[in-house]
C-alpha cells in the first residue's frame, strides 16, 4: 500500500519507570515516512507515554530516540520537527483564532506578511476562514479542535502527534472528524501518529495499528491484518468481539476445540500444540441441529437493528453469534463455521484470561467471580457455624440435657 | 415575588446598616474636617497648608513604589515555581507564606527592631566577628525591607492564583510549538499571570503608602511618611482637620491610583479562562 520506505522515527528498547512502576518496557516501534499510525490500548497501556516520548516532553529512562536515523535524546521539545495536538486542545486562552495558529510562525520570527498567508490558508483547510478574530474560548469543541489543528499543521512539521483528540466530541462529530483527519493526513502527506483507545477509531482511519497493552507492544500490522489475524488473546479480545477458545493442533489444517475437529487454514504447529483459537461472532452460521457441527442450546437473544446477537451454550462455553436468523432463546440450534473463519494462535501469557461471552465486560466478571467467591465463604462460614453447633450439641447430648428434635 | 425582596430586604439590612455607620459616616465626617477651622467654619486653608507636606507625600510613594516593585520581583519567580510543584508541596509552600500573617504586624516589627537595632542581633554578631557595625535602622533601605516583609504574601497569593490556573498542557503546547523558556515566559506565562500581578500591585502598594507603624519603628523616627504625620496631627497636635484632610488627599490618591490599575486590568482578564 505505501511506497514510503523511509523510516522518519525510530524508538530503540525504551523503557520508561515511574515510582518503581514499568510504564513503557523495552519499546521498539520503527514509523515509516508518510503512515498513518494508530497508538492503541487501554488507558495505562503506555500509550500517551510513548507519544510524548516523541514529543520531548518526557525523556526515556534508557532506550533511544531517532528522527531520520539522527538520535533526539536530550533535544528539547521545542527543537524538534513534530508538533502535538493535545488531548483538550491546549489553545492560548489570551490569543483569538488567528494568533493562536500565528503562534508558531511568529516565535520563528517569520514575516509579517507570509504569517497572514499562511495562517489564513490553514484557516480555509479547516473550515474557520470567518473565525480568525474569534476569542478561542467562544468556540465550540469542535471548532477549537480545528484550530488546534491548524495551529500544528502551519508550521508544516514532519511528524504530527495526536493524543486522544477527538475524545471530547459527540459520536457523530467524532465520525466527521475522522474522515476530515484523514483526509487532511493524505493531502498533507504529513506522517500521523494518533494515541486512541477506541478500537473503532484505530482501524478505521490508519495505515498501522500499534495495539499496546502493559506497557509494550502486543501486534503491529494493518488494520485488516489486526482483525483477521490477532497474535494473541490480548489483541482478539481488545479488537472486536471474539470467541476465544482452548484447541490443539491436530495436524497441519486440522484444529480440535469443543469436541470436535475442524478444518482450518492454518498451519506450521507441532501436532498436538496446544493453542487459542479465535471464531469472530459474525463467521458463525446457525443451521438445523442434526446439520450443525456443534450443536447447543440458546441462553439469550438480543436484536442489535442489523443482525441478532445469541448466545449459545455449548458445554458450558457460551458463545457469541452475530446472524441475521432468529432463533428464540431454550431453542437446540446447531452451528457451522467455514475453514478460513477459525484462526489459530500460539498460547500465550494470555491464554484463558479472556473467556466466553458469559459476561461483556471484566468488570461483570470480576464481579461475579467476586460474588462468587464471597457466596463460597458465606457457605464455609455457615457450614463452620453449623458444625461447631452440632458440636455443642454432642457436648450438651453427652452431658445428658440435651433437647433432641430441634434440628439443625 | 413580594415575599422575597421583603426577605432580601430584611437580609441585606444589617449590612447596609453597618456601612452606613462604619463607612459612609466617617468619610463624611473625614471630607468635613477637611474643610472646616478649629471652629468649624468653612475653609481651604488645611489643603494650601499641604504643600509644606509635598516632600513627605512624595517620599511615601517613592518607598510604597520601591516596596511594590521588590516583592513583585520576589514574588513572581516564587509563585510561578509553587505553582508547578506536586500538590502537597504547594499546600507546605502556602502555608510557609501565610505564617507572618498569622501574627500581629506590631510584633513582627517590633521583632525586626530587636534585629536591626544599633545593638540588635545582626550588628552584635557583626561585632563578635571582628566587622564594625552597621547602621541599619533608621534607613530608607529599613523602612522598604520592612514593608516588602509585611506585605509580600499579598503579592505572591493573588499572582499565585492566577498561575495555578494555567493549564500544564498549554505551556507544553507553548514548547511544542517552538517557544524555549524567554518566549515561554513572555508570549504566555506573563500575559497570563497578569491578572494576578495587578491584585498583587494593588494589594502591596495601598497598605504601603498609608503605613505609619513600619517608618516609625524602622525608621527610627527619622524617615516621616504620609501616615506617620496623620498620627501626628491627630494623636500629638489634636489638629483633627489637619490631619483630616492629609488623610482625605491620600484617600484621593489611593483610589486614583486603583483605578489607573483597573484600567489595565481591563485589558488583561476579560474571558482569560475558559
Amino acid at each position: 500500500m505505501l511506497n514510503h520506505e523511509k523510516n522518519i522515527i525510530e524508538l530503540k528498547n525504551i523503557t520508561v519507570r515511574f515510582d518503581g512502576e514499568t510504564i513503557l518496557d523495552d519499546l521498539n516501534l520503527t514509523i515509516r515516512d508518510g503512515e498513518f499510525v494508530t497508538l492503541l490500548g487501554s488507558s495505562g497501556c503506555g500509550k500517551t507515554t510513548t507519544l510524548r516520548i516523541i514529543a520531548g516532553f518526557l525523556e526515556p529512562d534508557e532506550g533511544e530516540v531517532f528522527f531520520d536515523s539522527k538520535n533526539m535524546n536530550g533535544v528539547p521539545a521545542h527543537k524538534r520537527e513534530v508538533n502535538t495536538i493535545f488531548q483538550r486542545y491546549a489553545l492560548f486562552p489570551h490569543y483569538n483564532v488567528f494568533d493562536n495558529v500565528a503562534y508558531g510562525l511568529k516565535v520563528r520570527h517569520v514575516p509579517k506578511d507570509e504569517i497572514r498567508e499562511r495562517v489564513m490558508e490553514m484557516l480555509r483547510l479547516v473550515n474557520l476562514e470567518g473565525f480568525a478574530k474569534r476569542s478561542v474560548a467562544k468556540l465550540s469543541g469542535g471548532q477549537q479542535q480545528r484550530v488546534a489543528i491548524a495551529r500544528a499543521l502551519v508550521l508544516k512539521p514532519k511528524v504530527l502527534l495526536l493524543d486522544e483528540p477527538l475524545s471530547a466530541l459527540d459520536a457523530k462529530l467524532r465520525k466527521d472528524m475522522q474522515v476530515e483527519l484523514r483526509n487532511i493526513q493524505q493531502a498533507t502527506g504529513i506522517t500521523f501518529i494518533f494515541v486512541t483507545h477506541d478500537q473503532e477509531e484505530a482501524l478505521s482511519m490508519s495505515d498501522t495499528v500499534v495495539v499496546m497493552n502493559e506497557g509494550k507492544i502486543q501486534q503491529i500490522g494493518s488494520p485488516e491484518d489486526i482483525y483477521n489475524e490477532p497474535q494473541n488473546a490480548f489483541v482478539a479480545d481488545f479488537i472486536g468481539e471474539s470467541n476465544i477458545l482452548d484447541g490443539v493442533m491436530k495436524e497441519d489444517f486440522k484444529a480440535s476445540f469443543s469436541g470436535h475437529t475442524f478444518r482450518c487454514v492454518d498451519k506450521g504447529f507441532a501436532p498436538g500444540e496446544a493453542v487459542d483459537i479465535v471464531v469472530r461472532p459474525e463467521d458463525v452460521d446457525i443451521v438445523k441441529p442434526e446439520n450443525g457441527m456443534l450443536r447447543g442450546t440458546v441462553t439469550s437473544v438480543t436484536f442489535l437493528g442489523v443482525h441478532y446477537e445469541i448466545i449459545v451454550d455449548i458445554g458450558g462455553f457460551k458463545w457469541m453469534i452475530q446472524t441475521t436468523d432468529y432463533a428464540g432463546v431454550g431453542d437446540t440450534v446447531g452451528l457451522s463455521i467455514d475453514p478460513d473463519a477459525i484462526h489459530v494462535m500460539k498460547k500465550s501469557k494470555y491464554s484463558g484470561l479472556y473467556g466466553d461471552y458469559s459476561t461483556f465486560s471484566d468488570e461483570m466478571e470480576e464481579m461475579n467471580q467476586m460474588s462468587e467467591e464471597l457466596a463460597e465463604e458465606y457457605a464455609e462460614e455457615l457450614a463452620a457455624q453449623r458444625a461447631e453447633e452440632e458440636e455443642e450439641e454432642k457436648d450438651d447430648a453427652s452431658g445428658g440435657s440435651a433437647e433432641e428434635g430441634a434440628g439443625t | 415575588m413580594k415575599n422575597r425582596t421583603f426577605l432580601q430586604r430584611i437580609i441585606g439590612a444589617p449590612y447596609i446598616f453597618w456601612a452606613a455607620v462604619f463607612i459612609v459616616v466617617p468619610l463624611i465626617i473625614v471630607v468635613y474636617y477637611s474643610f472646616t477651622d478649629a471652629a468649624g467654619n468653612f475653609t481651604l486653608d488645611n489643603m494650601k497648608n499641604l504643600s509644606d507636606y509635598g516632600q513627605i507625600f512624595r517620599d511615601s510613594i517613592l518607598y510604597s513604589l520601591a516596596a511594590t516593585a521588590i516583592s513583585l520581583i520576589l514574588a513572581y519567580p516564587f509563585a510561578y515555581v509553587m505553582s508547578r510543584k506536586r500538590e502537597k508541596t504547594q499546600q507546605i509552600m502556602m502555608v510557609l507564606v501565610m505564617l507572618p500573617m498569622w501574627m500581629s504586624l506590631l510584633i513582627l516589627t517590633y521583632s525586626w527592631m530587636n534585629i536591626l537595632e544599633r545593638q540588635g542581633i545582626v550588628n552584635t554578631f557583626l561585632t563578635k566577628i571582628g566587622l564594625s557595625p552597621m547602621t541599619l535602622i533608621g534607613t530608607p533601605g529599613a523602612v522598604i525591607f520592612g514593608m516588602v516583609y509585611n506585605y509580600i504574601p499579598y503579592m505572591i497569593l493573588p499572582i499565585y492564583s492566577v498561575m495555578s490556573k494555567i493549564e500544564p498542557s498549554v505551556l507544553e503546547a507553548a514548547e511544542d510549538l517552538g517557544s524555549g523558556s524567554v518566549s515561554k515566559l513572555y508570549r504566555v506565562i506573563l500575559p497570563l499571570s497578569m491578572p494576578g500581578v495587578v491584585s498583587g500591585i494593588t494589594m502591596v502598594f495601598v497598605p504601603s503608602v498609608s503605613t505609619f507603624y513600619i517608618s516609625q519603628k524602622l525608621g527610627d523616627g527619622k524617615i516621616l511618611l504620609v501616615g506617620d504625620i496623620i498620627e501626628r496631627q491627630i494623636q500629638g497636635n489634636y489638629n483633627y482637620n489637619s490631619g483630616a484632610a492629609l488623610s482625605f488627599v491620600l484617600m484621593v490618591l489611593i483610589i486614583l491610583s486603583l483605578a489607573l490599575m483597573k484600567l489595565f486590568a481591563g485589558e488583561a482578564d476579560d474571558s482569560l479562562y475558559v
